[in-house]
């Protein structure tokens, strides 16, 4: 099975948003009441019903001011945190192709791949007590299909292709217009890469983790902890055991009257 | 467009003036991206904001709302000063080398007018060529000439020094100088720059020569007719191009054929006066052949009366008399208009000074609303619009219309390709695809004037009604494609039409479909509603149906794509993409060539034809020369700086304030008695008036790539609601500080017609800064125009602000330069 890498290029993007309606079509989510954010960016955040986002930054740099529009959605990590964190078997996947899947069926609203999450990604709804991200249309990918917001992308600044092509491209672009390529880290690899422009580093725009990385809890208890919890458990019922032969069956004391 | 969407991949350098092309045709981006990921091609974007585009441009200049025409004449100046121009390009194929009348004066002379005023109208007798014995114009090929073209757009320009550019535009000299040196490079032949622009461009009171000067910038360079250039009008509805093709303004009829006046009361004379004559063998003259065009246009819509019979039908306004926008409403808001049809349009959100304009409303009878929604014009008389509909005795009509996939029909886009769309699914309840429910309307009013006679029943009478299959009433259920053929034309009775080069002789029959425009007849044998799209219908082709992705001249131009008028020529004026010998300028980009050997063009569709050399290449021109000097201009043959209407900021180019010839309902409604509304909604903020001082902000409104026009597109959908949920006005930093205003605070905007106001959110941005404008700090601000009282959405309407005034030649209104104040109203 091919890995795929869906690739932002923000050099390209002008911000039109008709990825951020993609998306809402395909996949079915509603849109949100929103109110003025004193920006262009709305809605203000990643929700459990917008799945990708342009996020906005106007920032001066050499005294030439720039204005960096950014599609924000899952990265689809190749090790992911929020799968690795997730208590219930199923409700989050690393697939094959390299998105990272949730199936509501399985989620039990824990908010622990919330909490773990580098990028800030999965949301929570308390009327439904699940998360939700993006797919990166698994659903499309695997009947041969682009993403929704790469299909409606006009620019060129979003491209979806196999993995080693895509890494090729963005490296070549990158070099091209003298910017990075986010992550970037050979120990953090995404199915999602973003080049950024010339003079432009992560630290400078809004919600960009300029250091992703598995959190260190996340590792501590599910590498350290987790099989101590095991242990815990095992030792509760070898004391049970133990207890019973003993003690014998357990008998309900039955109450009588007047005893308090 | 000259040239189309997918040519802009070629462009050596784009220039986006008065146009925030990446939100309002975001599809054209994709090819700004391939011609700077390809060709290196460099992006400029000049505009008052930085917006969208601005953020990608390799070059951002910023300017004051309205002062394109000096930026532009310095560019010129520019390109003049440093030799910057493609000189056989321009002594070959344009006026440059023709002698102008010496009697002719211009603004260097008389400080700031052309000479002829009279009033606020130019005679425009000095505006002439001179000519030799045979009536072409002289022309000094050295272009040394002091009344040649050439010199005396020199002598126009050099007063458009970068000093006096920056101190009026607010530029930083920096900027300009790059704007200037990056596009002028374009001038080598084997370069090309395109220029983009939409309505930042056109909607000032001297529109027309903003999109003038674009034209004298790219005849000096070489850029028209060429891969990569030409001049692009990028259009703000889907089918705009189409709508002006087939006449929705009302001085033309369809195919731009000028409508009749009522000095001219018969066919013959009005052919005669409309017909320009040329003893230059090498000048093709295209318009040569009106009389061929206005007898197949008659006999389209009245099959059975003669000619001259149906040319009495067309009604004839009075010389010089106006029926655009402004005008009418106007009439209206003086009690002269008895009912409206209101069709697919919402005026009381989009029309300047709109408060006046709902107003005006109030004062028809009857309005007729078809639409897919209920809209602002529609509802003008609710609760909403804040009247008491009590008081509003106009009774409305809501015909609900089917959307553009819920009907069949053509589309022509802003590079004139006419696209055949099909119907996708059924419209929903009881709404009606137009052409039905013209069709209803057109039987229905023939019928009223047959039971009742009328003051002049016969144009509808006899109009020709006859698309698509007759039902068992006699009567048609009307086809788009039967629409599609009349257009195209075909030959109403058996002809037989001699080709005069070769003496062969093709037999036509009745019912065959034109061929080609060439082949029209002036002598009533053929019928066509549009000359211009003769040939997208042939007996065996129904060409706008074409969907074939081979490329068979590589350019991209996809000839069997669809169909583009005139003949299926994709870049108009390609004469001009190679020099006398047929040879393209540019080598690698070749828009046609010359086959020696075969003795034939190839490429695209020429203009003109005959051997390289034979012809002049811009053959709508009168006399076959792309035009530096623009007789035909109501306000100027060359383009000059006027400042708006509402402005701040005295001209320093010349004694003219505005200019001259504008006309002024702010004046006229002072002189006349009529309602207070009207001189309210008429009033200008005007430089120098104590009035004027009230309001210091120039404004101009605009659009977001998240909502369309009016709003009523997008405002109803609950995903691009969500994106741009409300009303904002955009501003600096320092203007913030100024007046006490915080992001996201709720502030008041007011204008001279509007001092109750409109509310906004305030969006306090470093992408405006204020201008120092000849040592004066001047503030811009911006909004949508997007926002009314209907819809999932709703917020204040910003032409309930804008001026009621017009360009001197189309009477476009001035939405992009007027003037507010702000305050803050709070959180």
């Amino acid at each position: 099975m091919a890995e795929y890498i869906k690739l932002i290029d923000v050099t390209k993007c002008t911000g039109c948003r008709g990825c951020q309606v993609a998306c809402k079509q395909w996949n079915s989510l509603p849109a949100e009441k929103t109110g003025f954010t004193g920006s262009l960016q709305n809605p203000a955040d990643l929700s459990f019903t917008t799945w990708c986002l342009i996020r906005f930054d106007e920032l001066e740099k050499d005294g030439k001011l720039k204005w960096i529009m950014r599609h924000d959605a899952c990265m689809h990590c190749d090790w992911p945190a929020c799968v690795k964190a997730c208590p219930s078997p199923g409700a989050l996947t690393r697939t094959d192709e390299g998105a990272v899947i949730h199936n509501p069926k399985f989620c039990i609203g824990c908010k622990s791949c919330a909490v773990a999450c580098p990028f800030g990604i999965p949301k929570y709804s308390k009327a439904q007590d699940k998360i939700a991200k993006c797919t990166l249309c698994y659903d499309r990918i695997t009947d041969g299909k682009q993403p929704a917001c790469v299909t409606a992308c006009n620019t060129g600044a979003l491209l979806f292709g196999r993995k080693e092509e895509m890494l090729e491209k963005a490296h070549k672009r990158a070099e091209q217009v003298g910017g990075l390529v986010y992550p970037g880290n050979p120990k953090y690899e995404t199915h999602v890469l973003t080049i950024l422009p010339a003079g432009i580093a992560p630290k400078d725009l809004s919600q960009m983790n300029p250091d992703p990385k598995m959190p260190a809890t996340v590792l501590w208890w599910k590498n350290l902890f987790k099989p101590f919890t095991l242990i815990g458990i095992g030792g509760v019922a070898g004391a049970s055991l133990l207890h019973y032969l003993i003690k014998g069956p357990h008998e309900a004391h039955e109450k009588k009257e007047g005893e308090e | 467009m000259t040239n189309h969407w997918n040519d802009i991949q070629h462009s050596d350098c784009i220039l986006i003036m008065g146009s925030n092309a990446a939100e309002n045709h975001p599809i054209s981006f994709k090819w700004v991206n391939e011609a700077r990921a390809k060709r290196g091609a460099k992006l400029i974007h000049v505009d008052p904001r930085f917006t969208r585009t601005s953020a990608t441009a390799d070059i951002y200049a910023r300017l004051r709302s309205g002062t394109d025409i000096a930026f532009l004449g310095g560019m010129i100046n520019y390109a003049l000063q440093k030799n910057r121009i493609q000189r056989d390009y321009v002594r070959e194929y344009s006026d440059a080398a023709y002698l102008v009348n010496p009697d002719f004066k211009g603004p260097a002379d008389l400080n700031g007018l052309f000479s002829g005023l009279e009033g606020t109208k130019y005679d425009k007798a000095t505006w002439t060529y001179q000519l030799d014995e045979n009536g072409n114009p002289k022309k000094d090929p050295s272009m040394q000439d002091p009344n040649c073209v050439f010199q005396l757009l020199k002598k126009h320009y050099a007063r458009y020094t970068p000093e006096k550019v920056c101190g009026l535009t607010g530029t930083d000299p920096q900027d300009f100088e790059a704007v200037c040196d990056t596009f002028t490079a374009t001038c080598k032949p084997e370069k090309s720059g395109t220029i983009m622009y939409a309505m930042g461009t056109t909607q000032h009171t001297y529109g027309s020569q903003n999109v003038r000067a674009f034209s004298v910038l790219q005849i000096l360079l070489g850029n028209i007719g060429v891969a990569g250039g030409g001049i692009n009008a990028l259009r703000g509805e889907s089918n705009v191009q189409g709508s002006t093709d087939h006449a929705a303004l009302f001085h033309i009829l369809p195919g731009y054929l000028k409508v009749p006046t009522s000095a001219q009361p018969t066919l013959a004379q009005y052919n005669e006066e409309n017909t320009p004559k040329s003893n230059d063998p090498m000048n093709v003259n295209w318009w040569g052949n009106t009389p061929k065009y206005m007898a197949s246009l008659m006999k389209a819509w009245w099959r059975d009366a003669d000619l001259e019979t149906a040319y009495s039908y067309l009604p004839k306004p009075d010389k010089g008399k106006n029926y655009s926008y402004l005008p009418i409403f106007s009439e209206m808001a003086h009690g002269k208009v008895k009912g409206l049809m209101v069709w697919g349009m919402n005026p009381a959100v989009g029309a300047p000074s709109s408060r006046m304009i709902r107003r005006a409303l109030s004062k028809l009878d009857w309005m007729v609303a078809v639409d897919l929604w209920e809209t602002e014009t529609s509802a003008f008389w609710q609760k909403e619009a804040g009247v008491d509909p009590e008081t509003i005795k106009t009774e409305v009509f809501m015909l609900p219309a089917a959307a553009s996939v819920e009907k069949e029909g053509s589309v022509s886009n802003s590079g004139r390709w006419g696209q055949w769309r099909y119907k996708a699914v059924d419209p929903p309840g009881h709404a009606e695809d137009d052409l039905w429910i013209m069709n209803q309307l057109v039987y229905r009013l023939k019928d009223l004037y047959k039971a009742e006679g009328g003051a002049f029943p016969d144009p509808v009478l006899n109009l020709t009604w006859n698309y698509g299959k007759v039902g068992p009433n006699g009567r048609n259920t009307p086809s788009p494609r039967e629409v599609a053929k009349e257009i195209n034309g075909y030959f109403v009775v058996d002809k037989d039409i001699e080709d005069k080069a070769t003496g062969t002789i093709t037999k036509f029959k009745a019912g065959d479909m034109v061929p080609s425009f060439a082949i029209l007849q002036d002598d009533g044998s053929t019928c066509s509603g549009n000359w211009l799209y003769c040939n997208s219908v042939t007996n065996t082709e129904f060409k706008m149906m074409k969907r074939d992705s081979t490329d068979p001249t590589g350019l991209g131009s996809y000839h069997n794509w669809s169909w583009c008028w005139p003949v299926n020529r994709r870049i108009i004026y390609n004469r001009a993409s190679v020099d006398l010998e047929g040879n393209p300028w540019a080598k690698d980009k070749p828009v046609i060539w010359w086959n020696a050997m075969k003795k034939l063009w190839a490429g695209d569709v020429v203009d003109g034809g005959g051997a390289p050399g034979a012809k002049y290449p811009f053959i709508m021109i009168n006399h076959g020369h792309a035009q530096l000097f623009a007789a035909g201009m109501t306000d100027g043959p060359f383009p000059e700086h006027y400042e708006p209407l509402e402005s701040q900021v005295k001209n320093t180019m010349s004694a003219e304030q505005v200019s001259p010839v504008i006309a002024r309902w702010d004046k006229k409604v002072k002189e006349e008695v009529c309602d207070p509304f009207i001189v309210e909604g008429c009033a200008a903020a005007t430089f120098g008036s104590p009035e004027g001082k009230e309001f210091p902000i120039v404004c101009s409104t605009y659009r977001v790539v998240e909502h369309w026009q009016t709003g009523q597109m997008t405002r109803w959908l609950p995903w691009l609601a969500e994106l741009v949920p409300h009303q904002f006005v955009e501003m600096s930093e320092e203007l913030a500080r100024e007046k006490g205003i915080h992001n996201g605070d709720k502030v008041r905007i007011t204008s001279i017609r509007n001092q109750e106001g409109i509310e906004a959110y305030a969006m306090v941005t470093k992408r405006f800064k204020p201008f120092t404008i000849n040592g004066q700090t001047v503030h811009q601000v911006g909004m949508t125009w997007h926002f009314g009282y209907k819809g999932l959405v709703t917020g204040g309407n910003a032409n309930d602000l804008t001026p009621f005034i017009g360009d001197a030649n189309t009477m476009i209104p001035e939405y992009k330069a007027f003037l507010v104040n702000i305050a803050r109203m709070g959180r």
